[in-house]
């Protein structure tokens, strides 16, 4: 009885245990945003060169960013119409695509300041993330807000940026579908329109 | 004002009834045609696009990497006159939404900044504690007001609108626009033509200065800069009818509900 006991205690403990480690390894989306940003700002010193902030962008995008995700975000309703060969092929030409105007778009940057300042949690899959890009004496403030996708707690990833408001997944979004309906619903316009700006 | 508010109510009720929805013009409008904005003119359009990114180039582009280069105070000064004045919108679109509050401190902030602030150049309400709040016009008032907004379209140097916007915009030219009224109207003898077309080519300066980096950034990373800069203007403006600051109400979480299921 005593031995009963004691192996019960025993896996209460691991129990315990397992459910306080994983709680602790559980990140807070406003953490996670602002250790982007830290690293964000590192990469985006103005005497790095052109190639290093490259190269770390891309290798930030690829561990913070849900790009895969943000690809069938970005075909709508076209995506359903896919076969698993063609899925294949967007999966490709969307990340090259993707990395290349995230690379572009940061690299604009030099020497950013953000401050992260709050969070809002939608549901459990998404927080929102709340920042200010501060002036410059040619820029005014920016409000950049961060869409979190927090299904894994412990691995959250950046799914949209909202500028001012403005959703760039869902431009992006648009964007795919103005240049599908433009040429009679053929997907294939859209593979090369992707191909055509990585290769630039 | 009556003269005014019969217009706008009129045209409101018009846009209403599908009379300029310029899509199916048909009562049997599906929710989701009521919900999204069709491009009824695409052709024409672009073409339009093509004839403003050209105009930018040449003229506005390189006037705001000019205007740029003005000390600081200049420029924020200038930018300080051009917001001073489209309070004169703003002010009548706050009574017409009914934000009252809006309203007050909007006059508040144009009397105090026209006059101590010597021709709004200066923005001394804001050290006051009068902080500036966001910018109306009749575009957004008719949307307020439950107005669908209609075709989307572009105008040559005008740029992209919407049958509601730029009915808005028409409103500012039939007496809505009191700036208008006491420049290019003649209401008084102490304003002319050109002190409206000036402060309007100013504003766009002014504008175009502080985002030509964004400007560019889009351009360069647009596979569609046409469609990318339509979603941009229709996410704004619905932003800014439903006065919204926060992302929560702007943005329509079931367009990722299918992505998190896969």
């Amino acid at each position: 009885m005593k031995n009963k006991f004691i192996i019960f205690l025993g896996n209460l403990y691991l129990i315990f245990f397992f459910f306080s480690s994983t709680s602790a390894n559980n990140i807070d989306p406003k953490d996670f945003i602002q250790e982007i940003v830290d690293d964000a700002k590192k990469i985006l010193i103005a005497s790095n060169s052109k190639e290093f902030k490259s190269e770390k962008l891309t290798e930030m995008a690829k561990e913070k960013v849900d790009i895969i995700g943000i690809g069938y975000y970005s075909l709508g309703s076209y995506r359903k119409a896919l076969n698993d060969e063609q899925k294949e092929k967007y999966n490709l030409l969307f990340k090259d695509y993707f990395l290349k105007s995230f690379t572009s778009r940061l690299s604009d940057y030099s020497d950013p300041k953000i401050n992260v300042l709050s969070s809002e949690k939608k549901n459990e899959n998404y927080t929102i993330v709340y920042s200010l890009l501060l002036a410059t004496d040619k820029k005014p403030e920016v409000k950049i807000d961060w869409r979190v996708y927090t299904k894994n707690p412990q691995k959250l990833l950046i799914r949209d940026v909202i500028i001012e408001g403005l959703s760039l997944a869902r431009t992006q979004k648009e964007e795919f579908s103005s240049i599908i309906e433009n040429n009679s619903g053929d997907i294939n316009a859209l593979f090369s329109k992707l191909k055509e700006f990585s290769e630039q | 004002m009556k003269k005014l508010f019969c217009i706008i109510l009129t045209v409101s009720l018009m846009i209403n009834t599908n009379a300029f929805s310029g899509s199916e013009g048909s009562e049997t409008l599906s929710k989701s045609s009521r919900t999204t904005t069709n491009d009824c003119f695409e052709g024409v359009s672009r073409a339009f696009f093509s004839f403003n990114q050209g105009l930018d180039r040449a003229v506005f582009e390189p006037l705001a990497k000019g205007y740029r280069k003005l000390p600081k105070p200049i420029r924020k000064g200038t930018g300080n006159m051009v917001n001073n004045l489209s309070n004169l919108v703003t002010i009548p679109n706050n009574l017409l939404q009914g934000q009252l509050q809006q309203a007050g401190l909007n006059t508040l902030r144009f009397t105090l900044n026209t006059t101590i602030g010597i021709l709004g150049f200066f923005d001394p309400a804001n050290g006051l504690g009068l902080k500036a709040v966001g910018k109306e016009d009749y575009g957004q008032t008719l949307g307020a007001w439950g107005s669908h907004s209609g075709c989307y379209f572009v105008l040559p140097v005008l740029g992209p609108t919407t049958v509601r916007d730029f009915t808005g915009t028409v409103i500012n030219f039939v007496g809505g626009d009191p700036w208008y009224n006491v420049t290019v109207r003649q209401d008084t003898n102490y304003f002319r033509d050109r002190d409206f077309y000036i402060s309007k080519a100013t504003n766009s300066v002014d504008f175009r200065a502080k985002n030509i980096e964004s400007f560019d950034s889009l351009e360069r990373n647009s596979i569609d800069f046409y469609a990318s800069v339509k979603s941009l203007y229709l996410q704004d403006r619905k932003k800014k009818v439903g006065n919204s600051d926060s992302i929560t109400e702007t943005q329509d979480d079931s367009d990722w509900e299918e992505i998190n299921n896969n």
